[in-house]
């Protein structure tokens, strides 16, 4: 049943939705590859942002798309998912990011003189002089 | 034409199952414990996002709140373990 819905949708509403999941798809992967490729870990949180916001957006607006024209009314179920997505991302990378900053304090503060360019010591010494002053 | 939407279906499910395949990977040898939680973060997100396509696959609106529910749970859990990567090791 599902499926003659599909064969009945019009050309102007699969092909976006068809368009915006294959981009929401590719941005995802590429988002996930660079969590997975990238050297450190302040280089390696800049790859889930993009699936975060754009891989989800796009597919979210598919998914509205399509459930719209299947039910032939407004669906904005997903601008919740959205909106909760978008408002929550931040406030995650954010606290993440302030953690690792905190423990890579931590162990330099622990066995200082250490030498840079391994994983830990990225570019945090503004940080690390502000906290030491 | 009409077998448009079914391929891009797949394609945007087998892309974020491969991404679902990479989370795992970082999760498993991520050096450092903040890698693990980002990991782990991008795996609720990836989730979600499966959830939404199989549910414009089958063309059921259970599926859109269950990703509602994933999504809250992610950030909730991803929340409560930058607190105790922040804090665990002040107590110790």
């Amino acid at each position: 049943m599902h499926e003659q819905a599909w064969e009945q949708l019009p050309l102007w509403i699969s092909l976006p939705v068809s368009l915006l999941l294959v981009l929401g798809g590719c941005i995802a992967l590429i988002g996930c590859l660079g969590l997975l490729r990238l050297p450190h870990f302040y280089q390696r949180i800049h790859g889930p942002a993009i699936t975060i916001t754009l891989g989800a957006g796009c597919i979210l607006i598919a998914s509205m798309l399509l459930f719209s024209a299947l039910e032939t009314r407004p669906v904005v179920h997903e601008l919740l998912i959205t909106l909760f997505v978008l408002l929550t991302a931040p406030m995650v990378s954010m606290l993440v990011m302030r953690a690792a900053v905190y423990r890579d304090l931590r162990k330099r503060r622990a066995r200082p003189g250490t030498k840079d360019g391994e994983d830990e010591v990225y570019p945090v010494t503004q940080t690390q002089s502000r906290g030491d002053r | 034409m009409t077998s448009l939407l079914p391929l891009a279906l797949g394609f945007a499910m087998s892309c974020v199952g491969l991404g679902i395949l990479f989370c795992t990977l970082r999760l498993l040898i991520g050096p450092s414990a903040q890698d693990r939680v980002l990991a782990l973060d991008t795996l609720w997100m990836c989730c979600m996002l499966l959830c939404l396509l199989l549910g414009m696959r089958f063309g059921s609106m259970v599926y859109f709140e269950v990703a509602l529910l994933i999504a809250l749970l992610g950030f909730a859990s991803t929340v409560a373990l930058a607190k105790f990567l922040m804090r665990g090791e002040i107590i110790e």
